[in-house]
């Protein structure tokens, strides 16, 4: 098996769609893609690590943003990170107008739903990536 | 009347484990139901890539951070942007004080890490009352 793709959500703290976009990276690397999906610490990226750097660096990227500030697309561009796919949880909404999340300490139906699209969208997206490099 | 500064409480949000989701729901308890009037937050990755409108945050704020890990991104964030936080609070190293195990599902809280969650907010609501209380 190749390397893991790296997908890399905003994690965003003020709105729902921060919280889709982390919840949903999660659903991809710990249930559906297991060993073919991972993660790391958007923040610790943006401090300077060397060893996130490292990975970044090495890895094929996918960024999840909720908002249209875009931080981990940035950010991950700005760390040198190959971005082979960039999810944004609007787009997502724009196509769902009948999905109104609102909490975001923890997700409401609406946004758990929103959550499992995204979810499966990525989930797609790395098995194609594991395809290629196979 | 004196009127009392807003605090700003920056959690870490770490993805790489558990104790991440633990600072960031403790964080957003606070927000949203312990002290929603007293405080504020701001997403530490904007924070971070930000410029002066960013930074100005914990200028503008006495600040809280969170943070999941010993590594202290939150905290060394605001402290090299800003200026150093009010308080400082290591989830990591607060648990193992607590003599409590981190949570094993970093998407979703189980009914003891959500207890924990709720004790850990607990604790930030009170670090707030004592940073108002002493501006």
């Amino acid at each position: 098996m190749g390397k893991p793709v790296l997908v890399i959500p905003c994690s965003g703290i003020g709105k729902p769609f921060g919280s889709i976009s982390r919840d949903a990276t999660f659903r991809v690397c710990d249930d559906l893609q297991p060993g073919k999906a991972d993660t790391l610490c958007l923040s610790l990226l943006v401090m300077g690590d060397e060893e996130a750097h490292g990975r970044v660096a090495s890895s094929r990227c996918i960024t999840v943003d909720g908002c249209p500030l875009a931080c981990s697309h940035n950010n991950v561009e700005r760390s040198g990170g190959k971005i082979v796919a960039e999810f944004k949880v609007m787009d997502l909404l724009r196509e769902n107008r009948g999905l109104k999340p609102k909490t975001v300490t923890f997700l409401d139906e609406d946004g758990e739903k929103l959550s499992k699209l995204l979810a499966e969208r990525i989930a797609e997206k790395v098995s194609e990536l594991m395809e290629e490099s196979e | 009347m004196n009127i009392k500064p807003k605090v700003g409480i920056v959690s870490c949000s770490g993805e790489c484990c558990g104790l991440g989701t633990l600072s960031r729901v403790a964080t957003r308890l606070v927000l949203e139901e312990l002290r929603s009037n007293q405080t504020v937050t701001i997403c530490l990755p904007l924070f971070l890539a930000g410029e002066e409108e960013e930074h100005g945050f914990a200028k503008e704020f006495p600040t809280i951070t969170v943070d999941g890990c010993g590594k202290l991104c939150a905290k060394k964030a605001v402290a090299k942007y800003s200026k150093e936080p009010a308080e400082a609070v290591d989830v990591e190293a607060l648990l193992k004080e607590w003599m409590i195990t981190p949570p094993k599902n970093r998407r979703v809280l189980d009914v003891n890490d959500e207890k924990n969650a709720r004790r850990l907010a607990e604790l930030l609501a009170e670090k707030v009352d004592n940073i108002q209380e002493s501006a």
